[in-house]
């Protein structure tokens, strides 16, 4: 009986019975990575054009881009942006989670509705509302207003992941080091955070992720010296092709791989607790 | 004297029990407080700007309400197109991603949890890479000396290049790209919770593998499916980078027109009123969808 005689299911199906699936997904699963990765070996290229795979090799695209006053401020910008925006989203998204866990209150549910808003209203409304607001206080093309609304948009994000922590957490042992007469305060730092860290720190890489990737509100709300990298890629791409943005997009999917991989490190870190 | 005592235990009671009270609901609020930070940049960036958009879309051109902004959207065709074409485009993308969302979700959802993991990273990659990078790659490969056209004329498909970007076909190919993993993660995680043992019953009671799939496996993995399918027809709806892209001003949505009438013409009225019949599409879509199914617990299922 070779492998593909052995039933795959528990409906005694065989593996060979199966090939087609296994086929049709492996297809699947090359349509989803390899567009992703295939900017790779593009900004490799020597030619002005767009060619895959590259006739001629170099890394001349890398040297236009680090060599552009314009693309490193544009990567600071972002940076930046993305950074604060993970310092103020996760703490924020904490406190929401941990609050809306324990709280019994009536309002609980409508608050969590509230707060979910940004991953419901289409990203575009809060963009130009966004930017029609900051025009009446002068917060446009300021990196306060970009962080503050970028916050908006990674604190559902951050509540849901630290809210999913919490469930996997047995509150009563905060309630233990409370009645043995720790402040909720220092219980909550002494015993809880300290157990939901896996959630936090994955509650903060998303946040981060979430504002350095943001395009839509980058266009309106971002601008001068304090535009985004992607607020100048998605420029680039409408008006004319320039492989330098291989480059950046290779230096981008490295950044989210790496972020990926480091969550899902995390996360299996976090289960065999 | 007996009865005294017992008037002074009882009172005693009603005091403990109303300081008791009052300390819970103290305890309550104070807890409920740390809220606080997280709503008021909600309200600030959320809801203060979107009222602010209702308002104006009811204004009208000498400052009073008004309905004509809404008004024009019936009165041209160009409107009428734009409606047409987002929906168009939001169904057929939808489609195209249970197409090959649900083989794929069923596909991990058959393997070892430990296998599925690693199989996972190939949905989660993309997801996690920033969009214009994903609708770059796409403008790469679809162009007409590009990979693709390429590839289709050695084997033969096609002579000649032919047109895949700039176009309907080259948005409908990145945006079923970009949407996915949302599909596939809320379809996986319901295809998960499927009790083995249905599997088992039914192929102890006769059924064939396909009658066991068809009448026992895929009507429960249905609701994981349409609630996948939602998010992403809701996600299409509001599109905007994608279609800018790829379609090369052909393929216009809602989104792309709200910002070419704020670039074009400044007329925030328009605007706003095309702006506020989005929201109302999309949170007319996402109110059926909760009221149909255990939505949340779909969406926010992953942990």
């Amino acid at each position: 009986m070779t492998w593909w005689n052995r039933p795959a299911a528990d409906t005694q199906i065989t593996h060979g019975g199966r090939l087609w699936l296994y086929v049709l997904s492996a297809i699947i699963m090359l349509l989803l990575v390899a567009p992703t990765l295939i900017v790779v070996p593009m900004s490799f290229s020597d030619s002005q054009y767009l060619e895959f795979p590259p006739r001629t090799w170099s890394l001349r695209w890398y040297e236009e881009y680090l060599g552009s006053t314009k693309w490193m401020r544009a990567t600071a910008t972002s940076f930046q942006v993305g950074l604060l925006t993970m310092l103020v989203a996760t703490p924020l998204g904490v406190m929401a989670a941990y609050a809306l866990f324990v709280s019994r209150h009536r309002a609980t549910k409508a608050i969590f509705l509230l707060l979910i808003t940004p991953m419901i209203v289409p990203v575009i409304l809060i963009a130009i509302g966004t930017f029609y607001a900051y025009g009446r206080v002068g917060m446009n093309n300021t990196i306060a207003g970009l962080v503050l609304a970028h916050s908006a948009l990674a604190l559902p994000i951050a509540i849901i992941v630290v809210t999913a922590g919490l469930r996997s957490y047995d509150l009563s042992q905060e309630q233990v080091a409370r009645s043995l007469g720790a402040t909720r305060t220092k219980a909550f730092f002494l015993i809880t955070l300290p157990q939901i860290r896996f959630s936090v720190i994955t509650a903060a890489l998303l946040s981060f992720l979430t504002s350095f990737d943001e395009v839509i509100i980058a266009i309106f709300v971002s601008g001068g010296t304090n535009a985004t990298l992607t607020k100048h890629m998605f420029a680039a791409l409408r008006d004319y092709i320039d492989p330098t943005i291989a480059a950046i997009s290779t230096i981008m999917v490295i950044l989210s791989s790496a972020l990926l991989l480091l969550t899902q490190f995390i996360g299996s870190k976090g289960k065999r607790n | 004297m007996a009865r005294a005592d017992a008037d002074r235990t009882r009172s005693d009671k009603h005091l403990h029990e109303a300081a008791l009270r009052r300390q819970h609901t103290r305890e309550q609020w104070s807890v409920l407080s740390l809220v606080a930070p997280a709503m008021i940049v909600i309200v600030l960036i959320v809801l203060i700007p979107l009222s602010w958009l209702f308002y104006l879309s009811f204004l009208g051109d000498g400052g009073g309400f008004s309905l004509e902004n809404y008004h024009k959207m019936t009165q041209y065709k160009s409107y009428y197109r734009i409606f047409v074409t987002t929906f168009e485009v939001s169904i057929l993308t939808t489609l195209a991603c249970i197409a090959l969302g649900y083989p794929l979700a069923f596909f991990l959802a058959q393997l070892p949890p430990r296998w599925a993991g690693v199989f996972m990273l190939a949905v989660l990659l993309p997801f996690w890479t920033s969009l214009l990078v994903r609708t770059y790659a796409w403008l790469v490969l679809l162009q007409k000396r590009g990979i693709l056209n390429e590839f289709a004329i050695e084997v033969g498909l096609w002579e000649t290049p032919i047109k895949l970007v700039h176009n309907m076909t080259g948005t409908l190919i990145g945006m079923a790209h970009i949407m996915l993993p949302f599909l596939i993660l809320p379809l996986y995680n319901a295809m998960r919770k499927i009790d083995k043992d249905m599997m088992h019953a039914a192929a102890n009671l006769g059924a064939n593998p396909i009658n066991a799939f068809w009448r026992v496996y895929f009507p429960l993995s249905l609701p994981g499916m349409v609630a996948g399918s939602l998010i992403v027809f809701v996600l299409c709806l509001g599109f905007y980078v994608t279609p800018a892209v790829l379609g090369g001003g052909r393929v216009i949505m809602v989104s792309n027109q709200i910002t070419a009438i704020l670039e074009n013409q400044f007329d925030w009225g328009a605007a706003s009123a095309l702006g506020v019949v989005l929201l109302v599409a999309t949170t007319f879509t996402l109110y059926v969808a909760a009221r149909l199914f255990k939505f949340d617990a779909a969406l926010f299922g992953r942990d």
